[in-house]
């Protein structure tokens, strides 16, 4: 039943989503290409229209997510899962384990998950720029356009940063991107 | 003003104004909370990041919840969360009824071609920086590597092992070695 997996693949995705909004892109990324929800296409999509509109990364994906899959109340619940064991984890720490997170096992728990996320995070990266430019999974070969686009950005990206001593903004990134997908591919 | 009522508005204020999610949040919270409304101190705005950064889920919503249950218990961290949630849950549904629509346009569905090779480039950039920010220590950098191969040899090749799975293995490897060996020493604060 939709309603069950969407509850139990978000709450999946609540309490293991350490390491703030891109520490929980790999783990979404998981859960709904596993129930075949959104195909990595579309789940690309939507990880820019979450980075362009407000709110946490996290919950505005599984907004989208459990609304394509069964409309409003797949929404309601899927942003409730996904919101519900960071919550309850917040609500114990303040009521009765505010030791908890010092002791020295948990902590020897927490520094291992912490780099295991960054290389999770990398890797999904490394494999979503590779992917655009030699696409694993079709028949087509090199995509010279996406390589030239790729090309631009990360160096409108590191030029800013160098240039201007401050990174661009995330959504900024995104309207350059947009500009440049409709002027490689045509309007 | 009731509390509630308070405590709703003003996040879902937040919630609709903070764009990029995460630490541009804090900022935000900051400001609200701590200066304006006088409901946590600063030090206590320090003490819930780090709690944030530890726990799983988004660090704007932990926020939320710890305002929340400070103020008026429970059913203050419950208004408090679900008003943090709110602008951007009616705000994303809107568009997930209409993105379909909008992707059968030629142009639009052209500049998201552009904006997926953004997609990838921005996690990239957001993983060196926490690379970066990485303790200069030598099991962190094992695990952050071995699961860096791993991870990318499941993506490329489609195999069936989930991050989770990966998590897991991190977990019991660091508490291992912590049991055997001890604990690193202590003089790093906050890494480089």
């Amino acid at each position: 039943m939709i309603y069950l997996e969407l509850i139990l693949g978000f709450l999946r995705v609540g309490c293991f989503s350490f390491g703030g909004a891109y520490g929980a892109i790999p783990l979404i990324r998981d859960v709904v290409l596993s129930y075949g929800w959104l195909t990595d296409e579309t789940m690309t999509y939507m990880i820019a229209v979450a980075e362009s509109t407000p709110g946490p990364i996290m919950v505005n994906l599984a907004t989208y997510v459990g609304s394509s899959q069964a409309g409003f109340w797949g929404a309601v619940l899927a942003t409730l899962s996904v919101v519900l064991p960071s919550f309850f984890v917040i609500l114990l720490v303040m009521i009765a384990l505010k030791t908890l997170l010092k002791n020295k096992y948990v902590q020897a728990v927490l520094r291992g998950l912490k780099p295991c996320v960054i290389g999770i995070i990398l890797a999904t990266g490394v494999y979503m720029i590779i992917n655009n430019c030699i696409p694993f999974a079709s028949e087509a070969s090199v995509n010279f356009q996406a390589i030239s686009i790729t090309a631009i950005l990360v160096v409108v990206l590191f030029g800013s940063k160098i240039m201007f001593k401050k990174k661009l903004s995330p959504i900024m990134l995104i309207i350059i991107s947009a500009y440049l997908g409709i002027m490689v591919y045509g309007i | 003003m009731s509390i509630f009522r308070d405590l709703f508005l003003t996040f879902a204020q937040i919630g609709l104004f903070t764009f990029g999610g995460g630490y541009a949040m804090i900022a935000m919270i900051e400001n609200k909370c701590v200066e304006q409304k006088n409901w946590i101190s600063h030090d206590d705005m320090m003490n819930v990041t780090v709690i944030a950064e530890s726990t799983p889920g988004p660090i704007a919503i932990n926020c939320a919840t710890f305002v929340g249950f400070k103020q008026a218990g429970f059913l203050g961290s419950l208004v408090a969360t679900l008003g943090i949630v709110f602008p951007s849950f009616v705000i994303i549904f809107v568009i997930s009824i209409f993105l379909d629509y909008f992707l059968e346009i030629t142009w639009i569905s052209n500049a998201f071609h552009g904006i997926k090779i953004a997609v990838g480039i921005l996690i990239l950039d957001a993983s060196i920086t926490m690379v970066k920010k990485m303790k200069r220590k030598i099991l962190p950098f094992i695990i952050m590597t071995c699961s860096f191969v791993v991870m990318l040899l499941v993506n490329i090749f489609s195999w069936n092992i989930s991050s989770i799975c990966l998590m897991s293995i991190a977990a019991i490897v660091s508490l291992f070695v912590f049991v055997i060996m001890g604990a690193p020493e202590q003089k790093d604060g906050v890494g480089k």
